[in-house]
């Protein structure tokens, strides 16, 4: 590949598809299995396509999912499969669903507690939240937000799949250059606001991979305010960002 | 028994040099013979003055003890100083929530809620010394247990585990399937936690809310 950004994805398929609920604002109860599926395999063939590190999790999902897909579209006969019998295909997913957003709201609370070493200091040196080790973090948004406004800037050029022929043209490396300049100036950048109008799609991608590599690095921060805007902001030197993973 | 005037101070200046949190029981032992009560009392009368006066920093009661703590609207100023601030990943406040309410809990557990392989980000967690390794479960492989720390405790500014927000239910449909946690698992897991938090509270705030070793999370309702 003539770009690798090797981005550890630490967010994994469930991720994805309460992304997608959030997203496409569905009732996790009902979800339209045939709909997200769809989706979300488009998702999966972006990653892929960016060469992102996609855990097999996210395969075995998509087998699921497909195997849900199925089971939806059998006719529901009274007579067979008396033990199943009037059992949603989807049940299993939804509380799996339902219980891994109760941790995700728990995560809320504890972040707004006043938390050691953010929020209040004890005397000296915080000891054990000390070093950065090497999986840090970068962005405050999910990774599939970006994916996701990703997707959205690609949705709104008309050139078909033509990565192979474009890709080429465009390096990661220049594109942190332009960024870096760019935010000399702005200070901090909408997250679409990067992508020319006649950008190709090789082009926009490479961007992208330019942006979570910055990212990564520490250098840029991302962030997605209220009104749900990715923003892309410069770190501001010296403030070094202890993290734990 | 010595006058509240006279163990004020020497509480104050044990407060200030201790590392961590310091707990009523260490301030008893070292205040040999010295009453709970009128400890407790100084304690109380402390923390008041602190929150009265205008300082910039407060004495507040945390993971069972009690420790000095700069005042939250002066963190800007903090952070400038020390030019680093403490940030938790998602993934790793995912697998500490998940943690913190379900302990003890398996790694395997908590990649079954999250739906991701965990291993570094534990690996990680316990370096930092937010979780620790609380037994082995009694399941095929005896795979090894995690609970929270006195450090998560800290780090949170939670008195015990029974001051974790409540989990919200999100009309859950059944939670019939909460496996691998029981109640002794609960106790066992929390053992150190519960015996700093408890006993020197004579207020009763760890109990007023919840009762004893209840975790908020409403787990184990049939």
């Amino acid at each position: 590949m003539p770009y690798n950004v090797r981005l550890d994805i630490f967010e994994g398929p469930l991720d994805l598809l309460l992304h997608l609920i959030r997203k496409n604002r569905v009732d996790i109860y009902d979800i339209p299995i045939a709909d997200i599926t769809e989706q979300y395999l488009e998702y999966l063939e972006l990653m892929k396509e960016m060469n992102l590190n996609v855990a097999g999790e996210f395969l075995v999902m998509a087998a699921t999912l497909i195997h849900i897909k199925s089971r939806m579209l059998l006719p529901v006969t009274e007579e067979e499969d008396d033990e199943e019998e009037g059992v949603d295909p989807r049940e299993e997913l939804t509380r799996r669903l339902v219980e891994y957003q109760r941790y995700k709201e728990a995560v809320r609370d504890l972040d707004m507690r006043l938390v050691l070493g953010r929020d209040v200091f004890p005397r000296g040196r915080h000891h054990h939240l000390e070093g950065l080790d090497g999986e840090e973090v970068f962005v405050d948004v999910s990774i599939f937000d970006l994916i996701g406004a990703l997707k959205d800037v690609l949705s709104r050029i008309e050139e078909p799949h033509s990565l192979d022929i474009t890709v080429d043209r465009f390096r990661v490396a220049d594109k942190i250059n332009y960024i870096m300049e760019r935010l000399y100036r702005e200070e901090t950048i909408p997250f679409d606001a990067l992508f020319h109008r006649s950008a190709l799609r090789g082009e926009i991608i490479v961007t992208f991979l330019a942006v979570l590599e910055l990212a990564k690095l520490l250098v840029v921060g991302v962030h997605q305010t209220e009104d749900g805007i990715i923003r892309i902001y410069r770190r501001t030197p010296g403030t070094l960002v202890r993290t734990v993973h | 028994m010595t006058e509240l005037g006279t163990i004020k101070p020497i509480i104050e200046a044990l407060i200030f040099a201790s590392n961590s949190s310091i707990t009523l029981d260490r301030i008893a032992t070292i205040l040999e013979g010295e009453d709970r009560k009128v400890i407790k009392e100084a304690l109380d009368e402390l923390i008041k003055e602190y929150e009265t006066s205008e300082r910039g920093f407060t004495i507040v009661r945390v993971a069972g003890g009690y420790q000095l703590r700069t005042r939250p609207e002066y963190s800007p100023w903090i952070r400038r100083l020390l030019k680093t601030t403490t940030r938790i990943s998602r993934a790793s406040m995912e697998c500490l929530a998940i943690i913190a309410y379900r302990q003890p809990i398996t790694k395997g557990e908590v990649e079954d809620i999250r739906g991701v392989d965990s291993t570094g980000i534990l690996r990680s967690l316990l370096e930092k010394r937010l979780i620790r390794i609380v037994g082995r479960k009694d399941a095929p492989g005896r795979p090894v247990l995690y609970g929270t720390t006195r450090e998560f405790l800290e780090t949170f500014d939670l008195k015990d585990l029974s001051h974790l927000p409540t989990l919200k239910d999100i009309q859950m449909m059944e939670e019939g399937d909460a496996c691998g946690e029981t109640p002794e698992g609960d106790s066992q897991g929390r053992g150190d936690i519960e015996t700093e938090g408890r006993g020197d509270d004579s207020r009763g705030e760890g109990e007023s809310e919840r009762q004893g070793g209840n975790l908020p999370g409403g787990e184990g309702r049939s």
